[in-house]
């Protein structure tokens, strides 16, 4: 199968350099086939979980499938979000330019999450990391406002100083494998495993400490959470749905590698401790957050925030299946990030604001986008019958039966205040009249949002209902290999 | 009879790099001169290089030989001059962005240094490359790197820290993985590259749009 991760490494690059060049309209027919295209032969990985390339330096295990399916998903989706949300005005010369950055840059910046996981070595999945951070910078500034300049600034310098915490942590992570393995080895994942429980422990404490600060500031882990809001609300919402939906999950794999390398040399209660302490501050800050909000995109900023402190809190639980929660999250936050994300972006088309104090009646302007983000949200807030509300619950159980009965109390009070934030917004701008100022007329700005968002939410249903049977078997093979007891 | 003690040539030169690699981050925290700090970058890749070259030769890692020639093009050359036409295009020589006094500034960072140089010190890390005191060293490179970017609010002055902790790291992988294979670090030097392009690219819309170099406008977004 290793054609599989070859084509995945060469389709979406191509398509993004093809739509620099190509017209608009041929520009959008290429992202669409590339996204369902990466889709496919990310599904195709699923049955087997296990595929190797180029002399073993492109590799996947069940871990790394989970994460190209949930960015695999979203690729597509975002693609056709993108072509009914990017109508800007002016000069047809300008707007056709405007248009081709932004489609190349949104292929890019997928072929770049799509290349990390496929990376065996520890030392290229920074490399990668990095340049999504790179890409998704300038795609950040590219609407050229304030806003939008003030958010890349702070977005590529927070971003890159935590990553050079990262790359610090890769050194060190290399210098505990080189006491086994010698110098001149490859940093590839399953030899350090292999090897890991004689590395020196000293060590590889710094080098997970260090990953989990350096990655973590790209998961948007508190108190290193601090360019996120800012990225997400000033992005154009395409590539905000990405960062949200994609980015943040993809920085978290590469955390769960270290994590992987340290529980291994050191058993699980330091790495799990670690995550814990990232997981509750994150989850504290972005639940009493949630209740502050003005603008549209930083509360759904926020709630990410919050999902990644969740994600950190689970994997603090040493009960598979709580475990198996943390991975099945990460699927189901992409399509509910990403539909929320696109609801966000037909109310912004169709009021002109992101200030929800001036978006009233949302769910009579918009027919269809509007019930679609009111599910998104419920989605969000772990209503059954949604994906987030199985995972959640999977963590919750897993929390019980560690047992961690004070944090699991700890994440139960704090997630339903997030849910009483992110309700209560949406309640306001969705539901309650609108007056004669905030009067729009009724109707859906692109039938290509509103199929992009039916679609994310039936995925999320199906995972909350149903998750097809390989898919469980995938989560549960990745869980058992990120496992290890207290 | 073996000096338990004194260090060899060897390592005396090595060390004496790594604490001019340190001091070149103290001079760029308190250089008031956007030009002078993009120099002081320039003198410290060089010192880098330096190091890489002298460890090639010593200890005999030919790879290390391409990593200080890439090294000299891309970080004493090819990024100063990327920022020297910035500043040349944006005609500013002093951006007063200092949040605090320069004695404060260096007192902090010799604190940052301090805890850096203790805490590594202090590990139990064996190397054949370099003294395991450069690694320490180049730990508090980096930490002081860091009050670089904090405690200066310009973007030159802040991409400069970046781009000398990187610096800084550079320095302990020749401590603790000078073995690293020669595509990973091709890998990070690529990648270095294209995030200085994108630095710059940002360095310039930000100066377009509010005709500073200064950072303190970039307060309409919190909460």
């Amino acid at each position: 199968m290793g054609w599989d991760l070859v084509l995945l490494m060469v389709v979406p690059a191509v398509a993004g350099v093809a739509c620099w060049w190509a017209p608009v309209s041929v520009g959008r027919a290429i992202g669409l086939t590339s996204g369902v295209l990466t889709f496919v032969l990310a599904v195709l990985l699923v049955p087997s979980g296990h595929a190797e390339a180029l002399g073993s330096w492109l590799r996947v295990d069940p871990l790394s499938v989970v994460f190209l399916v949930a960015i695999g998903f979203l690729y597509p989706l975002t693609m056709a979000f993108a072509v009914g949300y990017l109508h800007p005005a002016g000069d047809p010369d300008a707007v056709a330019r405007y248009h081709r950055r932004v489609l190349a840059g949104l292929n890019l910046f997928c072929w770049a999450m799509v290349v990390a996981p496929l990376m065996n070595s520890l030392a290229l999945l920074w490399v990668a990391i990095e340049v999504t951070t790179v890409i998704s910078a300038l795609l950040v500034a590219v609407d050229d406002t304030p806003g939008a300049t003030e958010a890349a600034w702070k977005y590529v310098l927070i971003a890159s100083m935590g990553l050079g915490i990262a790359l610090f942590a890769t050194i060190v992570v290399y210098y505990a494998g080189s006491t086994v393995l010698g110098n001149g080895y490859e940093l590839f994942i399953p030899q350090l495993l292999a090897h890991a429980r004689h590395f020196p422990s000293q060590a590889v404490r710094l080098a997970f400490v260090l990953a989990v600060l350096g990655f973590g500031t790209k998961v948007g882990f508190v108190p290193v959470h601090t360019w996120l809001p800012d990225a997400h609300s000033e992005a154009p919402t395409p590539v905000s749905a990405l960062l949200s939906g994609a980015l943040l999950a993809m920085s978290f794999y590469a955390v769960l590698r270290y994590f992987q390398v340290a529980v291994r040399t050191l058993g699980g209660t330091f790495p799990r401790d670690v995550l814990l302490a990232f997981g509750i501050a994150s989850l504290v800050l972005a639940a009493l957050s949630l209740s502050a909000q003005r603008d549209l995109k930083r509360l759904l900023a926020y709630s990410s925030i919050e999902h990644m402190g969740i994600l950190a809190i689970g994997m603090s639980f040493a009960a598979p299946i709580a475990v198996a929660g943390v991975l099945l999250q990460v699927l189901a936050h992409a399509a509910a990030k990403g539909t929320a994300f696109f609801g966000a972006g037909s109310i912004v088309r169709r009021f002109g604001t992101k200030d929800m104090a001036r978006i009233r009646g949302g769910i009579a302007a918009l027919p269809w986008s509007g019930p679609l983000f009111v599910l998104a949200i419920l989605g969000l807030s772990a209503m059954p019958p949604f994906g987030i509300f199985r995972s959640e619950f999977q963590i919750v159980e897993g929390g019980l039966s560690d047992p961690q009965d004070a944090v699991v109390a700890v994440l139960v009070v704090l997630v339903v205040l997030a849910f009483a934030g992110l309700s209560w917004f949406s309640t306001r701008t969705m539901f309650s009249p609108s007056s004669g100022q905030t009067a729009v007329a009724r109707g859906e700005p692109s039938a290509w949002i509103v199929g992009a968002m039916a679609v994310g939410i039936v995925a999320l249903a199906v995972l909350g209902v149903h998750p097809p049977g390989q898919l469980s078997q995938l989560l549960s093979r990745a869980a058992s290999e990120l496992g290890a007891p207290r | 009879m073996t000096h338990v003690g004194v260090p060899s040539t060897y390592a005396a030169v090595a060390e004496a790099l790594a604490v001019l690699v340190l001091l070149s981050e103290f001079a760029m925290l308190r250089a008031p001169l956007s030009r002078s700090q993009v120099h002081l970058y320039s003198f410290q890749s060089l010192v880098v290089t330096g190091l890489a070259a002298f460890v090639a030769a010593d200890r005999h890692v030919p790879g290390l030989y391409a990593i200080a020639g890439i090294s000299l093009v891309l970080k004493v050359v090819v990024i100063p001059a990327i920022v020297l036409r910035l500043l040349r295009d944006a005609r500013v020589e002093l951006v007063p962005s200092h949040r605090l006094g320069v004695a404060s500034m260096v007192l902090l960072a010799l604190a940052a240094a301090v805890f850096g140089l203790f805490v590594v010190g202090s590990m139990k890390v064996h190397s054949t490359s370099l003294p395991t005191p450069a690694l320490a060293l180049a730990t508090a490179a980096v930490l002081v790197s860091f009050l670089l970017v904090i405690l200066r609010s310009d973007v030159v002055s802040q991409a400069v820290g970046f781009f000398s902790l990187e610096n800084g790291v550079s320095v302990a992988s020749l401590v603790v993985a000078a073995g690293l294979p020669l595509i990973v670090e091709v890998a990070f030097f690529f990648d270095l590259l294209v995030a200085v392009v994108v630095f710059g690219v940002l360095m310039r819309v930000h100066h377009a749009r509010t005709q500073t170099l200064s950072t303190t406008v970039l307060d309409r977004l919190r909460g």
